[in-house]
Order: structure tokens, then C-alpha cells, then sequence
């Protein structure tokens, strides 16, 4: 990794929707932590979902991770995987892409692929409110202290290959 | 033997909705019905806040079309706080704001093309579902995907710019703005690098426009009849009869033409249309209270815009208006997957009205906000990318929202997405007893022609699978297919 080399931090979901706010409340966090310990290397952003304009973001990223709220029931907290381009399909969903799907068209349109990883925090409450629950903060909190080593290490993708096997 | 067919939920439109197909013993369509299974009443959730939080508040409702959302509920309380009804604000306070619309249409009408209707038009309504998306675009044609991610990205930009961040934005406040360009901004969006100016967005809007013509010059016979039905129409118009997204007038015309609802001020909306609840789903039934819910519906969103006006206030879009009446001979266009024809000069449209504003120096002026004699009662309407979208309060004493009416636009084209599937079912259906992928997608082209958003209409959140049952008349399980 180069001093040039950037990684994007990107969050999404809807804040507006409780527990589907997890993704920007972590940008938030990075945000504050950019500042605490000027980091240059790291870039964030954040929009309610992804979408097929993001494929032209991560195209200016070395590596990229994001961070989305999870009904899963098999996430007890929080969870780091790596994103698999090739795991791209359409979706239901289609005014929303997922991370696989940005990734994949990246690569279709501009020939790159940049790392990419997921992390999903659980999240319970979904309706109309800005206020998280407690355990969906508490989730929060336990993914971002998980994560803060990445973030001030010089070799962040060592790192995160580390973590993601570690998890 | 009777069957019913399920289609649960639709592929590339948003929200939870599910299809149902009803055969009768000989296998003929006896009726076909668009289901909303969620609801969440999000009118209650507003009810008790300050009005001033409302345009904020209501980007909850759906993270697709936030900005229509929020520029409604502001015109709604301009007229709680004096400000008038779409011509009471500062001229930078009305453009600044004219300007976040137009980017939103701009960025939604770019995705609904290169990504929900293009891969049907590029690969086929039957083609290979694996590819039939703009990733299968991408391998075949990249310039075009480009121009897709690009176009959106530079809406989307023009929206963070206006209304102050991507989520949650805050640009337009009751009366007025609380920021305006700055010359850097304007600047970065008319003179950028290529692709992401003004001039190129247009000339974009142009190509896009060009490549569904050749397809549709093509491929006539199929998109003239795929799902054509006559219905009345309804948008806002300027008071001279111009298309405008953003401030006007009621007004409804008919299958033939006629107008049956007179450029009405938007005020007195609930004196023209009525919703009826109907026992099988959430979504409600609009219609002009004057003609009865038999003949009274109608559609909204670009056919109907197209249908209604008199003219497009820019020239490039214009031209490619009046070539498009001509299809019709002036009379208005019923031809369900002509509203992909209208998107696009409606893109054009706001590519050629982002950069008249970008070039009008009042965008960077400081004169944000109107003030003036409080009421308790406001109605905003817009010409969201995807319809007429109404947003009407009434607040208490004490300034917080005792009463919140929404009619989304995918609620007012219930009706006509209802009759679009029915159509198409009966064509591709009739006699079938397997339920094919084409058959499938192709009930989805006549749903998706609309570009629905069920998130806004049920305020539904989360993701389903997509699902065909068929049942017999006793509603017993034939054939069922899932995909994703």
C-alpha cells in the first residue's frame, strides 16, 4: 500500500428508520476518529442505500468496506466478511444494489476491482424513529472497537485479511 | 378448472407486492390483482411533532425518492407559514429548490432507464435473466453503462449540493432555503471535467433518448401494444399549460383528450379526488371524486405529464415532444410502455432546466426565506419522477401536526398498474398451465413501466424473494416458482 492509496469507509441505510441507521452512525464514528488522529488515508461516505453510481465511487478506492445493518439471525453482533464480485445478482430490490453488485459492475465498467469487505452489525428495530435501541448501540460500539485497529494501522489490508479470518 | 396465479413479490420495484392471477375453468384470465401486503401508517408517525421537522421527517418514508418527499412537505407548510403556494418564495429560495428537483428527476429518471427498463429493451423482455441487468449492459455496451452510473452520480451530486448532504437533507426549510449555490459549486457543476457538467448530462439525455427511439422505431408493433389501455390523466401544469415538476395547477384530461378537471388549485385538491379502500390490499384507489371510481381513475407520472400539458418550456425537449404527439396525432398516448418514451424527454428536460439554473446567477443569491401570516393548514404538490405526489397538514395551537394526508404516486397509478398487469396476463397467460421466467418478467415490464415504489406507498422496509403461485379455483397449490 502506497501513501496514495485511499480506503473507503461507506455506510448505508436509513437513520430515520432506527437500527437501519447502524451504517451511518459508524460513519459518524470514523468520521470523529479521522479527526482525532488526522488520517489521511481514509475516506468515508454514506447514502440510505447503494446504489449504481457507487460503482464510479469504489472505482477510486484501492480497498472499500461497508457497513450495513443486518436482520440476520445467525449475526449475534456484528460480522466482517470479504465481498465477492462474482456473488453479484439481481435483486429484488432494485432501486438498491448490494456491495457484491457495485463491486462487480466496477469491475465490468472500469477493469478494476478493489478489495472489498462487509460489515454487518445486527440490528432489531426497524420503525419510523431516529433513536437505535440498546442493542443494536451496543453492537455498534462492539464493531467499531473490533474495527478501530484497522483504521490506525499502517498496513490496513494485512490487517483486515487478519481480521476477517479471525472472525 | 379455475386457477389463480401468484406472482409474489414483483422484481425490481421496490416494496413488498405481490401478484395474483385468476383463470377460470377453460383457462381464461378472469382477473388480475396488484397486492400491497404491508402498511405502516406513516401519517401517524408525524401526527404531534413540530411542523417545521415535517420535511425532514418524511424522508423516513422511503430512501428512493427522499428529495420529492421533502420538497413536498416544505410547499405544504410555505403555505402553514405565510409563504404562499410555489410563488410566494425568494427567487433564490424557489430556484434553489427547482434545482434539487430537477436533479432528483434527473437522477431517478437515469436510473429507472439504464438499470430496471434498458436490460428488457437490450436483451429482451424473455432474454437471459442472468444478464438482463446493467451489469449484462456493461459487458455488452459500457459506454452506455457508464452514461448510467454517471448521470446518476451527477444527480445525486446536484442533490447533496442543494439540499446539504446526502441523507437526511435539510435544504428546504418552511418559506424558503437555508443555503444557496456558492460560485464553486456552480461552477464545478457547469464547467467539471467531462463527464459530470451540465452540457454533457444533456447531451447524454439526448443519446439515451436516441437509443430507446431506434428500439422502439424497431420493435413498434410490440411496444405499441404491449399494455395499451385508455385512461384519464392527471399531473400538475403551469398556469399557461407548460410542463412543470415543481408548482401548478390540477388538471386532468381524458382517453380522448378532454379536460375534466379544469387547472384547480392544488389547495382545494380533496374537493376533486377521493381514495377507496379496497379489502384485499393496503395501497388505496384514487379518484376524481366527479366521474365515481368506475370511470373516475387515472395515471399519473411522465405519460400522464406528457398527456396533460400544452408544451415543455425547453427547447431540446420540446422538439422531441412535439415529434412524440405526432405518434398519437396530438391526441393523448395510452400506450403503456410509451411512458419509457416520456421519461426520457422528461430527462432531457431536467438535464436542459439543471443547466438554465446553474447559468441564472439569482442561484447564488441570499435572499432565503419568505415570511408571513401563519395558518393552520397547507397543501404541497409535486410532480414526483414518479407522479403527483400530495403532502397535506394541518397543524394545532400549538404548532405541532394534529392531521397528515399523503397520496404517494405510486398510490394514484394503483388503478391503471392493476389494469397494465391484468392486460398482459390475459395476453401471455390465457391457456397456460406452466409459469415460465418470459411470463414472469413480462407481468413485471407492465408493473415496472410505472417505476413504483412500494417502499413509498406502504412504507415497507426489507427485501423478499420472488415468488409465482398458481392455485386452482378451490385455491389449491399447482405450480409455484421462486426467484430472487
Amino acid at each position: 500500500m502506497t501513501d496514495s492509496d485511499k480506503i473507503l469507509i461507506y455506510g448505508y441505510g436509513n437513520p430515520g428508520r432506527q437500527d437501519d441507521g447502524l451504517g451511518a452512525a459508524f460513519i459518524q464514528k470514523v468520521d470523529d476518529f479521522i479527526i482525532q488522529n488526522t488520517l489521511h488515508h481514509i475516506v468515508t461516505d454514506c447514502n440510505y442505500q447503494l446504489n449504481i453510481e457507487d460503482a464510479d465511487t469504489v472505482s477510486k478506492a484501492t480497498a472499500v468496506v461497508f457497513v450495513d445493518a443486518s436482520q440476520e439471525e445467525n449475526i449475534e453482533h456484528f460480522s466482517l466478511s470479504e465481498v465477492d464480485a462474482s456473488d453479484a445478482r439481481v435483486e429484488f430490490s432494485m432501486h438498491a444494489v448490494s456491495p457484491s453488485f457495485v463491486i462487480d459492475l466496477c469491475r465490468k465498467i472500469y477493469g478494476v476491482t478493489p478489495i472489498a469487505w462487509l460489515i454487518h452489525i445486527k440490528g432489531y428495530e426497524w420503525d419510523f424513529k431516529e433513536e437505535m435501541s440498546e442493542k443494536a448501540k451496543e453492537n455498534l460500539e462492539m464493531a467499531f472497537d473490533f474495527f478501530k485497529p484497522f483504521l490506525l494501522t499502517k498496513q490496513p489490508l494485512t490487517l483486515i485479511n487478519a481480521l476477517t479470518t479471525e472472525n | 378448472m379455475s386457477k389463480k396465479i401468484t406472482i409474489e413479490p414483483v422484481t425490481r420495484v421496490e416494496g413488498h407486492g405481490k401478484v395474483t392471477i385468476l383463470m377460470d375453468e377453460q383457462g381464461n384470465i378472469q382477473q388480475s390483482r396488484l397486492h400491497i401486503v404491508e402498511f405502516r401508517g406513516f401519517e401517524r408517525f408525524v401526527q404531534g411533532r413540530p411542523y417545521w421537522e415535517a420535511p425532514v421527517l418524511v424522508q423516513r418514508l422511503c430512501g428512493i425518492c427522499p428529495v420529492s418527499h421533502h420538497l413536498a412537505a416544505a410547499k405544504a407548510l410555505d403555505v402553514i407559514v405565510g409563504a404562499g403556494t410555489g410563488e410566494g418564495l425568494t427567487r433564490t429560495g424557489e430556484k434553489m429548490r427547482r434545482l434539487m428537483h430537477y436533479g432528483q428527476f434527473f437522477q431517478s429518471h437515469a436510473l429507472h432507464f439504464f438499470h430496471l427498463s434498458a436490460p428488457d429493451f437490450l436483451f429482451g423482455v424473455d432474454g437471459d435473466p442472468a444478464i438482463r441487468n446493467i451489469i449484462g449492459i456493461a459487458l455488452t455496451n459500457p459506454a452506455l453503462a457508464v452514461q448510467g452510473v454517471m448521470m446518476r452520480k451527477f444527480g445525486q451530486e446536484i442533490i447533496r449540493a442543494t439540499a446539504g448532504k446526502k441523507i437526511h437533507g435539510t435544504g428546504a426549510i418552511p418559506g424558503g432555503i437555508n443555503k444557496s449555490l456558492s460560485i464553486e459549486e456552480r461552477d464545478e457543476f457547469l464547467k467539471g471535467a467531462d463527464p459530470l457538467n451540465a452540457d454533457k448530462m444533456v447531451s447524454w439525455a439526448e443519446e439515451a433518448l436516441d437509443f430507446f427511439k431506434k428500439y422502439y422505431f424497431a420493435n413498434k408493433d410490440f411496444i405499441d401494444n404491449f399494455a395499451f389501455f385508455p385512461s384519464n390523466h392527471l399531473s400538475i401544469v403551469r398556469k399557461d399549460g407548460a410542463l412543470d415538476l415543481y408548482n401548478g395547477v390540477l388538471r386532468a384530461v381524458d382517453a380522448d383528450g378532454k379536460k375534466i378537471l379544469n387547472d384547480v388549485d392544488c389547495q382545494e385538491y380533496a374537493n376533486y379526488i377521493e381514495e377507496e379502500v379496497r379489502s384485499w390490499s393496503y395501497m388505496k384507489f384514487p379518484y376524481l371524486k366527479e366521474y365515481g371510481k368506475e370511470k373516475g381513475w387515472y395515471r399519473v407520472g411522465p405519460l400522464a405529464r406528457l398527456n396533460t400539458i400544452d408544451f415543455i418550456p425547453t427547447p431540446l425537449a420540446q422538439a422531441e415532444f412535439e415529434k412524440y404527439k405526432a405518434l398519437t396525432n396530438g391526441k393523448p398516448n395510452n400506450h403503456c410502455l410509451h411512458m419509457h418514451y416520456a421519461r426520457l424527454i422528461e430527462t432531457l428536460h431536467a438535464a436542459e432546466m439543471i443547466r438554465e439554473l446553474l447559468n441564472d446567477p439569482e442561484i447564488m443569491g441570499d435572499d432565503l426565506v419568505t415570511k408571513g401570516q401563519k395558518i393552520k393548514e397547507g397543501v404541497g404538490v409535486i410532480e414526483a419522477p414518479r407522479g403527483t405526489l400530495f403532502h397535506h397538514y394541518r397543524i394545532n395551537d400549538n404548532d405541532q401536526i394534529e392531521m397528515a394526508n399523503l397520496i404517494v404516486s405510486t398510490t394514484n397509478n394503483n388503478e391503471p398498474m392493476n389494469r397494465s398487469v391484468n392486460f398482459v396476463a390475459k395476453k401471455i397467460m390465457t391457456g397456460k398451465e406452466i409459469i415460465t421466467e418470459p411470463m414472469m418478467n413480462a407481468v413485471e415490464v407492465a408493473i415496472r413501466a410505472y417505476d413504483p415504489c412500494l417502499s413509498c406507498a406502504t412504507h415497507a422496509l426489507g427485501k423478499m424473494p420472488l415468488e409465482i403461485t398458481l392455485l386452482d379455483h378451490n385455491e389449491q397449490v399447482i405450480d409455484r416458482k421462486r426467484s430472487h
